[in-house]
């Protein structure tokens, strides 16, 4: 089921396009990441789908509401974790979500019993008694995503939620993201963190000038835009001598001494193959695995501009 | 009905929702709560002091009438002061959000428009209404303890109702600024806009509660109640959530304006006769309701002229237009009519007064309009009023001196005082989704419009017709 469906969603604010025909799909159980640099339009597409933005052109829906036409009902819908937590300085976490649980129209009960539960699993149980402005940056985002999850939205929208954490806060985060995972729930995270991108996406849509430029899994992204994988295989003597014994249709892009790299369409068939060659020829091998290739070598390949709409090289 | 009572307890959920938050957030904020107290508890008590001393003064002197009179204003300085907070709080309402990053995740949470924008207000309110209302109990049991002196129940209903609107329109004209402006800093700039007016009207109930006339106070009352619920009405229809995340409010940009103003006033014609078919079919149409309610007032001024005359009659013989025939022809030229200079000067005149109504229109909702075109109307009724008085014919008097140049310069009048009333009402009726610079621009386009293709020949020719064929038409129907 579709829980997020933008058609070329559009926001010109006077001359400046910020975000430019962007049409996405995001299914329930999946995670989409909206990768790109400072004013991409990373934050006003995520605006405009939390309704709080009105398109130019286009239109969004979400859970089958028009952002436009049925703009509470999306409200209704949705958690927002804004870039800033926004928190009210002066109240305690456990008013502060009542607040925000009454806006949802939650039953006092329901409040009270996922305040706590959700307090319980990010921590911040112990620091109910405190007043907001005391919290720790750490804290204080914790607090705004429990306040996006307190009303048990299908559609999660986190503009950059590790943003201003430290690492451990920011680890904990990332893991209650993934736990957030479920098949009734679609999320969208905007983020400029390529390692977060990585690890929480099912799908990365990479976002420049308020164009989406590329949108693929991560493994798809790398494949298509840094070329099919790199096999580097390495031995116990020097290569000389060796070569000859390869398969024909391997090409060799880089060698050492003890060492070659070669590109696989299908490592699944090349790899036994080279393998095989090299047993039946007497050379001992170290290893032979993929060469890892990371996603800021594909995010700085396609913001730096080799790329065009939808990821034509 | 049900569901429609279901909808506004709905409504008004959501507005406590967030009134009670931020009431809660007020009442923790030393800032706001020091001067309250201070206002409530310390403030009526020094008046008390203030009073029982001026009595005993004023009346060593024989005078007890000052002390009289300074009682019941004391009665409402005591109101007032502390509901000058709320003009802070008001204003502080949706820029200081904006400031602290705490407005986008209300923005996103599913209130409407309406709930956060009223929920605002009234957050604003009652904090220092309570405030006041708590200073004039304690000043007034102050007095009644020390002086015996005990309010007509009329005049204490009075102060509560002076102090309540004032409130409202201090706060609705704050919480339009503050959701107009992007930061805590811009909006206490703007709002001398409130101080200014608001001290001006202070004066003006001063000195009406000095004079001793009290039911003026009512007056005052019903049009600060009207000016409530113009500038609430004015607020909700400004109110942009998407506005209040950007930053144009703080930027002029003349470049969009022109272009905005350029696009309404051409409405994308590209010939004259496409212009003026655009005017006909699309302006017209928008300032029909305007118009209508123009000639309305026009008329009741007419009529409040003609029936002023028999109150300030006029002697019979300035008005015995039996009497014009004698020298009419001389005293015409003697005025300069039948010159092409006096053409020059009627029109000078009209140009200006309507840049002066216009002027004045634009900032005052279009009433000092209407009222400046109203006048000259009414001024003709008085004299057809006395001239009926005397016995004379008034139809006859009209038709010589007036109608000829006023079949086109009665629609002209019409026609430029509505579109100075949409103009001057287009702060309160901004389309939705439309900015305020935006809305008020495009009315201006339209005033333009009129003004040029309509207003200005209907104008011209008025003025010719007035300067050479109304003194002829009055010449061959009065004799001369």
């Amino acid at each position: 089921m579709c829980l997020i469906e933008t058609f070329d969603l559009t926001k010109q604010f006077g001359e400046l396009v910020a975000v430019d025909n962007v049409s996405l799909r995001v299914g329930a159980g999946e995670v989409l990441a909206l990768l790109g640099p400072n004013g991409a339009g990373k934050t006003t597409t995520i605006r405009m789908l939390a309704s709080i933005l009105r398109p130019t052109h286009g239109r969004a829906l979400i859970k089958g509401f028009d952002t436009v036409e049925d703009p509470i009902e999306v409200r209704r819908s949705i958690g927002f974790l804004t870039e800033h937590h926004g928190l009210y300085t002066r109240m305690r976490s456990q008013e502060y979500l009542e607040f925000f649980g009454k806006t949802h129209n939650l039953a006092a009960s329901t409040i009270e019993q996922r305040s706590n539960d959700l307090l319980d699993r990010y921590g911040l149980s112990d620091a109910r008694d405190l007043r907001l402005g005391q919290f720790s940056k750490g804290m204080r985002q914790k607090l705004a995503l429990v306040r996006a999850l307190l009303h048990d939205p299908a559609v999660l929208l986190l503009d950059e939620p590790t943003s201003a954490m430290d690492p451990a806060s920011a680890h904990l985060v990332r893991e209650s993201i993934r736990n957030l995972r479920s098949s009734k729930r679609a999320i969208v995270v905007c983020t400029h963190n390529l390692y977060e991108a990585e690890e929480l996406a099912d799908s990365i849509a990479i976002i420049r000038k308020g164009q989406i430029i590329a949108h693929d899994t991560p493994t798809m992204l790398k494949r298509r835009l840094l070329g099919e994988p790199v096999m580097e295989l390495r031995i116990v003597d020097r290569l000389d001598g060796v070569l000859k014994y390869l398969p024909s249709e391997l090409e060799p892009i880089e060698m050492g001494e003890n060492w070659l790299r070669y590109r696989a369409s299908d490592p699944d068939r090349v790899n036994p193959s080279v393998l095989h060659a090299m047993t039946q020829a007497g050379v001992q091998v170290i290893t032979l695995s993929e060469v890892e290739r990371s996603l800021e070598d594909v995010y700085l390949q396609v913001v730096g501009g080799n790329v065009g709409s939808e990821g034509e090289l | 009905m049900i569901v429609a009572i279901d909808k506004t307890l709905g409504t008004l959920n959501g507005t406590m929702i967030v009134a009670r938050r931020e009431i809660r957030d007020h009442l923790r904020d030393w800032r706001i709560l020091t001067p309250i107290i201070i206002l409530t508890l310390f403030f009526p008590m020094l008046m008390n002091f203030t009073a029982q001393q001026a009595m005993d003064f004023v009346t060593r002197y024989g005078a007890p009438i000052i002390g009289e009179r300074l009682v019941p204003f004391l009665l409402m300085i005591v109101g007032f002061f502390p509901i000058s907070i709320s003009l802070v709080i008001a204003l502080e309402s949706f820029a200081g959000e904006r400031e602290r990053l705490s407005l986008e995740p209300l923005l996103a949470t599913p209130l409407t428009d309406g709930q956060l924008y009223l929920g605002k207000m009234i957050a604003s309110l009652v904090p220092p209404l309570s405030a006041a209302y708590l200073g004039i109990f304690v000043y007034l049991v102050g007095l009644i303890l020390k002086t015996g002196w005990r309010p007509e129940p009329q005049l204490l209903f009075q102060i509560l109702a002076l102090t309540t609107v004032q409130a409202i329109v201090m706060v609705s004209g704050a919480v339009v600024i503050s959701s107009q402006t992007t930061s805590v800093r811009a909006a206490n700039l703007l709002a001398s806009f409130i101080i200014v007016p608001v001290a001006e009207l202070i004066i003006l109930e001063s000195m009406v509660m000095f004079w001793g006339r009290y039911h003026v106070l009512w007056w005052i009352v019903l049009v600060l109640v009207l000016i409530a619920l113009a500038l609430s009405r004015m607020g909700l229809r400004l109110f942009n959530r998407e506005e209040l995340l950007g930053n144009e409010f703080d930027t002029i940009d003349l470049r969009w304006a022109l272009r905005k103003f350029i696009v309404t006033f051409t409405g994308g014609a590209t010939t004259l006769i496409e212009w003026y078919r655009d005017l006909f079919t699309r302006s017209l149409p928008l300032i029909k309701v305007a118009a209508l309610l123009t000639f309305g007032l026009f008329y009741l001024a007419y009529s409040v002229g003609y029936r002023s005359a028999g109150t300030f009659t006029l002697p019979a013989e300035f008005v015995d237009i039996e009497q014009y025939g004698k020298g009419l022809e001389s005293q015409f030229r003697y005025f300069g009519l039948f010159t092409g200079q006096t053409w020059r000067w009627i029109v000078f005149n009209n140009v200006r007064a309507l840049a002066l109504a216009t002027l004045l229109g634009a900032f005052t909702l279009g009433v000092l309009a209407e009222i400046l075109l109203m006048v000259p109307i009414g001024i003709i009724g008085y004299f057809a009023g006395n001239v009926a008085l005397a016995g004379g014919d008034k139809i006859k008097f009209l038709t010589a001196l007036v109608l000829p140049h006023a079949v086109l310069e009665i629609p002209m009048a019409v026609l430029s005082c509505a579109t100075i009333l949409r103009l001057g009402l287009a702060v309160l009726s901004v389309p939705k989704g439309e900015s305020l610079s935006e809305g008020w621009i495009k009315a201006l386009g339209e005033w333009a419009r009129i003004g040029l293709g309509l207003v200005l020949p209907l104008l011209l020719a008025a003025a010719a017709i007035e300067v050479f064929i109304t003194p002829r038409v009055a010449m061959s129907l009065l004799g001369g």
